[in-house]
């Protein structure tokens, strides 16, 4: 969920920030518009065309967690005007009034979005946010290494003895946690301390079968450095288009599904812009634009037509319906549940 | 007149001490402050008054039971930054000291060139430099391709992710750290008294022992604090090429302020590295002070 930039590679990631702002648009553009996104998440040919087609000049600023946007909108005198959290962040940014009541829902496009992301519980009815990429986190397993099925969370969680040293869990707490409590039998964001002795079990007994916890999967595994990781499933396809021994693995016992929302700052300076980006994304057209960059699903239905042909196709981008009810969204965790599952996040990398 | 000159002084420094007060003891002052109130619900603080934070550093209260233990992480996060960094430093210290001594021994004007390529490393970003190790050292990389090519092995060594990698990413790091301060004391040093030990039929040994390395003792502490400090809070060389799985002082740091959301907590952390480093620099100025009364 967060750490994009890392989702696609950590080098990749640091030069797309070295060329961190990028301005498109011509200099006698009518307005502005100062979007704050996710590092190496938009494609620069969405932002070229936004701004001819409004004649705004934009310019494009990267984060690289839900936490550094946060603190950062949260502290002022930022001048964005849009942010793109994840889903279980969504509430954290309206609670502390930061968002905008843009209405997304009264816009001409929102007539494209997919039905299933309408009503999503993070922003019932879409009063705030405008979908702009969605996937899951499961395991990526090299099948030269291993032929088994790789549609189970055992496959880090109680690596198999061809793959033991072989494993890497990203460092990604909401994500590895979650994961291993829907594999004990627990709900994401459960307090319940039985079932949380058995998450900290698991993990720590797990942990010496591992070779690392790391970003970077896009490269390691096309590499083979790395033969079986938990990773997101846009960077697991790019990584079979290198290599294509590589499966993704969807946890039968419970896997994690996130979607990241464009949502309209409170502060903006810029809100009719704002508000035109957010209707522009709901185009099916342009919503492929944003897929075509990042290899993630976008949630607007017809945009499938405008897709690379490759992706509509892709068995991790497209979850197969025997899947589809395992894939569980992470609520936002009450102080209480994030206390316990810090507590054995660094016990468990201690 | 003199009392003039004193408050004049004091004027041309005002800018100095305006600086040191808001740049450096303005971040601490917030550190110590947020250390003891309670964090917030999603990040940041709440103001009230709790010593959560400095508990949690030492004392962890189970999270299944409630009852109050040592922080066993936290201690075994501290240790493993701690001798890494001492290991850090004897290694750099090993390499260093030869190296110093072979360019102090160099004819004047070789010794510039000598230097200056101790300083190339520089240039380059400590990050990048970082993933060029890994580069080399990763399972496909340089070093296993060539050993295999050469048929000494069959099969990639697993060198990246181990704490081998760490140690020999931090001595490559910080190694310049320690043989410049080596190189100034030993630019300093008489070798005619090398010379008169020799002439009164000291051993190699005995000369290194009781002329050189007493005589460039400020060099090696100097160089030593310089190689500890910078260690003790390193981030990214065990990141790379750690692979993350055993947190640093750092990385705990990092996780409290981020997904730990605990800002009390990462703060106290912060002032606890704080402590470790003001002990290592106590330590070298009460050594130096000694240097000074005995010489």
């Amino acid at each position: 969920m967060s750490f994009k930039t890392l989702r696609h590679g950590l080098l990749g990631g640091a030069i797309a920030a070295l060329a961190m702002v990028s301005a498109a648009g011509t200099a006698s553009a009518a307005g502005e518009l100062n979007i704050y996104n996710w590092g190496n998440y938009t494609n620069p040919e969405l932002i070229e065309k936004f701004a001819k087609a409004y004649d705004v000049k934009v310019t494009l600023t990267d984060y690289d967690s839900n936490t550094t946007a946060l603190t950062k909108v949260k502290a002022g005198g930022h001048g964005f005007d849009i942010v793109v959290p994840s889903a279980n962040y969504v509430p954290i940014f309206v609670k502390e009034g930061l968002l905008l009541e843009s209405r997304p829902d009264q816009m001409e496009n929102f007539k494209n979005v997919d039905p299933q992301w309408v009503d999503v519980p993070w922003d019932p009815g879409r009063k705030y946010t405008a979908p702009w990429q969605w996937g899951t986190t499961g395991v990526a397993v090299n099948t030269s290494a291993y032929a088994g099925d790789p549609n189970t969370a055992a496959i880090f969680l109680d690596p198999p003895a061809e793959l033991v040293g072989k494993v890497n869990v990203v460092p990604e707490m909401n994500d590895v946690i979650g994961i291993a409590i829907m594999y004990v039998g627990g709900e994401p964001c459960t307090e319940d301390k039985a079932v949380l002795r058995k998450v900290r079990d698991t993990l720590m007994a797990a942990k010496p079968k591992w070779q690392s916890m790391d970003y970077g999967m896009t490269e390691k595994m096309s590499n083979n450095d790395v033969m079986a990781s938990v990773n997101w499933n846009g960077s697991t396809f790019r990584i079979r288009l290198n290599n294509p021994k590589v499966v993704y693995g969807y946890p039968k016992e419970g896997y994690v599904v996130w979607m990241d929302s464009v949502a309209v700052l409170k502060d903006a300076k810029n809100v009719e812009n704002a508000k035109l980006f957010q209707n522009f994304i709901m185009d099916p057209e342009n919503a492929a634009l944003i897929s075509a960059f990042a290899r993630y699903a976008n949630g607007i239905n017809g945009s499938e037509a405008y897709m690379p042909e490759d992706m509509k196709t892709a068995p991790e981008i497209v979850v197969p319906a025997e899947f589809k009810a395992a894939g569980k969204f992470l609520p936002t965790c009450s102080k209480e549940a994030r206390d316990l599952y810090t507590a054995i996040w660094t016990e468990l990398r201690k | 007149m003199r009392r003039a000159e004193i408050r004049r002084n004091w004027l041309l420094a005002t800018p100095a001490l305006i600086l040191l007060l808001a740049a450096a003891s303005g971040p601490l002052l917030i550190a110590v402050v947020y250390s003891v109130l309670e964090p917030g619900d999603y990040s940041g603080v709440v103001w009230k008054l709790s010593g959560e934070g400095w508990f949690r550093v030492l004392f962890n209260r189970d999270i299944f039971d409630d009852t109050v233990s040592l922080a066993d992480a936290h201690l075994t996060i501290f240790w493993r930054s701690a001798s890494l960094s001492l290991m850090t430093t004897f290694f750099t210290l090993l390499l260093g000291f030869p190296t110093a001594y072979f360019i102090a021994t160099r004819p004047l004007r070789q010794r510039m060139l000598w230097l200056f390529l101790v300083t190339i490393p520089f240039w380059t970003n400590l990050l990048i430099r970082t993933f060029a190790i890994m580069e080399v050292i990763r399972n496909e990389g340089i070093a296993n391709s060539t050993l295999m090519a050469l048929g000494l092995i069959d099969a990639p060594i697993q060198m990246l992710y181990t704490d081998a990698s760490v140690l020999a990413g931090m001595v490559y790091v910080y190694l310049p750290l320690m043989v410049l301060p080596l190189y100034a004391s030993l630019d300093r040093l008489d070798f005619r008294l090398v010379e008169a030990a020799y002439d009164l039929y000291a051993s190699r040994i005995a000369v290194l022992r009781r002329v050189i390395i007493p005589l460039v003792k400020p060099g090696i502490v100097a160089g030593s604090i310089l190689v500890f400090i910078p260690s003790l809070g390193a981030y990214v060389t065990p990141r790379v090429l750690g692979g993350g799985k055993n947190m640093m002082i750092s990385n705990l740091i990092e996780l409290q302020f981020g997904e730990g959301r605990n800002w009390p907590l990462g703060a106290a952390l912060s002032i606890t590295l704080l402590a470790f480093v003001m002990v290592a620099l106590i330590f070298y100025v009460r050594n130096m002070a000694g240097e000074q009364r005995n010489g």
